[in-house]
């Protein structure tokens, strides 16, 4: 959607009614409990067949600073983040006249009438409702009143955009399904809302939903609960971890998922530990020991646990054990903004810790791969022998998106080279370290193995020859490190491979994780509105499959669009193809809000004006 | 600890070969690679002494993993048990390694060998929660109060106002990680003195058969850097003030024959130990009882306020629950759990999609 499509101003007449396309806004108090009421009105939107997002906006705070819920219904399918909002619902006084000075015009307002928001514009469509009146006639219990104050707004917008009631009434079913009470209590203040958007309401602005077919078959989740199934379906035995914001939900989804599906039946008892550390310090180094004995283990973490855990992860590269490290990015740098989103820790990650360390890296874009790629990570770190990162950030994490069903895995479940001790003692001169196939990846056996422990031998972060003795041969030294280096580029072609699309435009789209869903969005913009054809590379994996080198290279220009500041993935693909360093322009989006397609196809609009002045530019 | 003994019996020793233990192995299998520790150094009598209560203790090698941080002492675990698996991890750290290397594999019997700064100063947030926990390992703290590899600084354990070589001072109240231990619930809590070898063997001997956390503190002289008068941890400062507060050892199950074991005579005190074993202790000037805590905490505080060097096991409770305990795990190591236990079958899937439908 460009600005210029927006719907002309009420004072401009009759509009033509806009159905399946609107961003409808939720501004309320934290804490409120006015998660449930939006949820209820994304899942009904859903329920009726159309391409829907859900984006929460929420402070670090536990209860009474604001809140913005967006709810995206698009015919197209385009979920990615959009700035101009359509339908305004405004609870917050605090935050009420600056939303409504920042609509765009000819947005539609639903609001508490004691507001007075009516006096600060004069072209939005206004509808005063008496919020507090109405919740007392349907809920009798006073202290109740400021959760189920929010369904009324679900009434009103339901009537207002032709929300099938009856999909209302079963996505209140299911968020209630195990408490009849509040269900009945809910349901009343929906009816309350309808009843009174009804009898007072005249609509007048344009916005609409109809019955589509676009969403049969597909499941509504947020990225930590998918990235949580991959976890349990890869068999994570050891899951050790440390809350913090926007990670936590995925250790915390994990152990409802685990305690439910992951008891043994023949024992009746658990077939994983998960542990919540005293830090980030003791989250990974507990992964890694566990990694060590032989457990697939994993941590979860955002930013600032990554800072802490950098010298565990040069221990772990070093000394080449499994692990799986989750980095649901938020917005640094330090605290930074701790709710908000980012893709800021590619480059920390990929290099993580002192001295030469280089990670494999995976980038889930979506729902389906925050799934599967949780699955591939413990593979990749059993199969190299090191740790392994999965960058989501708190957009995929903590947000709602529509999916296809998770797929149940296909490929066995594999544990990588490990020798028994009667594997030790058949291959002749076993060594920890040796590079016995040539690949890079040695043989390493578990601590107590049963026999006589012949594959015993001592794990050290300090220099060690082949066989973990200690040394400090700088050939040795050289010899091993070169050798962990050759390991870890397996990763481009173990990793998973780029999705390109597009072929032959002069012109190149770099991105990865959930920047993909503006690219999607900003490439039609671009063909439809600069007439500018655009080839499409999404990077998923580091080290970098050799498709990216060639992507780059078949492109007069490429535009690597990424959400921080410093051009985190560009500076990567330079320091890895320095010979296409100028062929490659960095366009950033790092506000800690998603980004939008607008912001991409402004701004490479702006730098293909002028496509000298920009070439190879940061 | 999780050594429940093995149904093996003493192996007959052959007419003309080395003594063996229980398993029939020599003491050489429990052997290491050279020390490359300052000839006199307490750590490496404290290494031999491992060597000793764990070939007696008939502990099968393969199922130790010794595990360490950085320092003089966390390289010591080179230098024992060959046959067993090691991991020399990142300074102060080493409980969260051995923690997880427990959770993956509950069967290993995990020896932790730390020193004053890796335990009391870097990594003092990781101790005190492998505390908290109770994690089943035995735990030495090699403490000599300095910091020997980058030649000499004071650690947190040297004692207020004892001095460097250089004459500097230590101005701060050094930490009593025994009282800590105690304090957050550890459940056999002792210490010891390297130069008092019969004693220490025979602590390692009980911890080898506890079930969770044992904490030895062994005050283990540094030759180069803290072996001077005005040193509170030399080894003429040991030997002139060490006292035992009580004479100890500890008879495994097997071992029926009380001469072959170093018993206390006249034994006045009887400590089973729930895997087996029993620890004997045999009163000496002081009546004190090492299962009351609150008996141990105050002797502590009473020996610091007196600044006495008091060795002994302060405290022992063997029932504490441990942390292995709290998981409900099966006995079968997760480490090596089949692909049948640990991934759901599809049907799992299915029903996951439907309720997010």
């Amino acid at each position: 959607m460009s600005q210029t499509a927006l719907p002309a101003a009420p004072s401009s007449g009759v509009r033509a009614p806009v159905v399946n396309d609107c961003s409808i806004q939720v501004a309320t108090v934290n804490g409120s409990g006015s998660q449930t009421a939006n949820n209820t009105l994304l899942r009904a939107i859903f329920q009726m067949g159309i391409p829907v997002s859900g984006k929460n906006l929420f402070p670090s705070n536990i209860s009474g600073l604001p809140t913005w819920f967006t709810i995206r219904a698009n015919k197209h399918g385009y979920i990615a983040r959009r700035k101009e909002i359509d339908v305004l619902v405004c609870m917050n006084s605090d935050t009420a006249v600056e939303d409504v000075k920042n609509a765009p015009a000819g947005a539609a307002v639903i609001y508490d009438e004691t507001f007075g928001l009516d006096k600060h514009r004069s072209d939005l469509v206004f509808y005063p409702v008496p919020f507090q009146r109405l919740v007392k006639e349907c809920c009798p219990e006073a202290k109740l009143r400021k959760l189920v104050v929010n369904m009324i707004y679900v009434g009103i917008v339901a009537h207002l955009l032709e929300i099938d009631v009856a999909e209302i009434a079963k996505a209140l079913g299911k968020a209630f399904s195990t408490k009849p009470k509040a269900l009945e209590l809910n349901k009343a203040a929906v009816d309350a809302g309808l009843a009174y958007a009804k009898a007072n309401l005249v609509k007048r602005d344009p916005f609409k939903v109809a019955r589509m077919d676009k969403t049969a078959g597909k499941i509504l989740v947020d990225g930590n609960s998918a990235s949580a199934l991959g976890c349990m379906f890869a068999g994570v035995t050891v899951v050790t971890w440390y809350p913090i914001t926007p990670s936590s939900s995925l250790c915390e989804t994990l152990i409802d998922y685990m305690k439910e599906h992951r008891i043994d039946p023949d024992t009746g008892k658990a077939t994983f530990a998960i542990v919540q550390a005293e830090d980030e310090l003791a989250a990974i180094g507990m992964a890694i020991g566990a990694g060590w004995a032989g457990a697939r283990s994993m941590t979860s973490t955002a930013g600032p646990g990554i800072s802490l855990m950098n010298e565990f992860i040069g221990l772990g590269y070093y000394a080449e054990v499994p692990t799986v490290i989750f980095d649901v990015q938020r917005t640094g740098p330090s605290t930074g903004l701790p709710t908000r989103t980012m893709q800021g820790d590619v480059l920390k990650t990929a290099y993580a810790s002192h001295g030469d360390c280089k990670h494999p890296c995976l980038y889930p874009d979506s729902i389906g791969e925050a799934y599967e790629f949780a699955m591939a990570a413990f593979d990749l770190a059993e199969a190299l022998q090191t740790p392994v990162f999965v960058l989501t950030d708190l957009d995929l994490g903590m947000n709602l998106w529509m999916s296809e069903p998770f797929a149940y895995p296909e490929q066995a479940i594999a544990r990588g080279k490990v020798l028994d001790d009667a594997g030790v003692a058949a291959m002749k001169d076993w060594g920890r370290y040796k590079d016995v196939d040539g690949d890079g990846v040695p043989y390493r056996t578990l601590p107590g193995t049963p026999g006589d422990g012949k594959g015993a031998y001592f794990t050290r972060g300090s220099g060690h020859d082949e066989y973990g003795r200690y040394t400090e041969s700088g050939a040795t030294y050289v010899r091993n490190l070169d050798r962990i280096g050759r390991k870890i580029d397996l990763m481009k072609t173990k990793g998973p491979a780029p999705v390109i699309d597009g072929k032959g435009a002069k012109v190149g789209i770099l991105a990865y994780g959930t920047t993909h869903w503006a690219i999607v969005e900003s490439r039609d913009q671009l063909k439809a509105e600069k007439g500018l054809a655009t080839d499409y590379c999404r990077v998923r994996a580091f080290p970098f499959s050799d498709e990216v080198r060639k992507f780059v290279a078949a492109h007069d220009r490429v535009y690597v669009v990424e959400q921080n500041r410093d051009a985190q993935m560009l500076g990567m693909l330079r320091m890895e193809y320095p010979e296409l360093a100028t062929k490659m322009t960095s366009v950033r989006h790092y506000n800690g809000l998603p980004v939008d397609a607008r912001s991409v196809t402004d701004e490479i609009a702006r730098l293909e004006s002028n496509p000298v002045a920009g070439h190879g530019a940061r | 600890m999780s050594t429940s003994t093995p149904a093996v019996p003493p192996a007959p020793a052959p007419a003309a070969g080395p003594k063996v233990n229980r398993l029939g192995l020599p003491v050489t299998d429990y052997q290491g690679a050279k020390s490359t520790l300052c000839a006199g150094c307490g750590h490496d009598v404290i290494t031999n002494t491992i060597i000793s209560a764990l070939w007696e203790m008939g502990v099968e090698p393969y199922r130790v993993a010794k595990m360490s941080g950085i320092g003089c002492s966390s390289k010591t675990t080179n230098y024992f048990l060959n046959r067993s698996w090691g991991f020399n991890a990142v300074h102060g750290r080493m409980p969260a390694v051995a923690t997880g290397a427990l959770l993956a594999n509950r069967n290993l019997i995990s020896i932790g060998v730390s020193g004053d700064g890796d335990t009391a100063a870097i990594g003092m947030g990781q101790f005190v929660h492998l505390l908290r926990r109770n994690v089943p390992m035995v735990y030495l703290c090699e403490n000599n109060g300095v910091y020997g590899l980058t030649k000499g600084q004071f650690s947190p354990t040297a004692d207020y106002g004892s001095k460097l070589k250089s004459g500097v001072v230590n101005d701060l109240p050094s930490v009593d990680l025994c009282a800590m231990a105690i304090e957050l619930g550890c459940g056999f809590v002792a210490r010891s003195f390297s130069a008092d070898r019969k004693q220490l063997l025979q602590i390692l001997r009980a911890a080898v058969a506890h079930r969770g956390l044992a904490f030895i503190d062994v005050i283990s002289p540094c030759v180069t850097f803290n072996d001077h008068p005005g040193s509170t941890k030399s080894y003429d400062y040991g030997r002139a003030n060490e006292r035992p507060i009580h004479e100890l050892g500890f008879v495994p199950t097997w071992e029926k024959a009380a001469d072959e074991v170093d018993v206390p005579a006249g034994g006045s005190m009887d400590v089973d130990m729930p895997n087996g074993g029993t620890i004997k202790i045999r009163k000496l000037e002081r009546d004190f009882d090492p299962r009351d805590k609150v008996a141990a905490l105050n002797l502590l505080r009473e020996c610091h306020e007196k600044k006495e060097f008091l060795t002994g096991l302060f405290y022992v409770n063997p029932q504490a629950e441990n942390f292995l305990d709290l998981l409900d795990l099966g006995p079968a190591p997760l480490a090596t759990l089949p692909s049948s236990k640990v991934r759901p079958s599809k049907a799992v899937l299915d029903q996951i999609n439907e309720e997010l439908r």
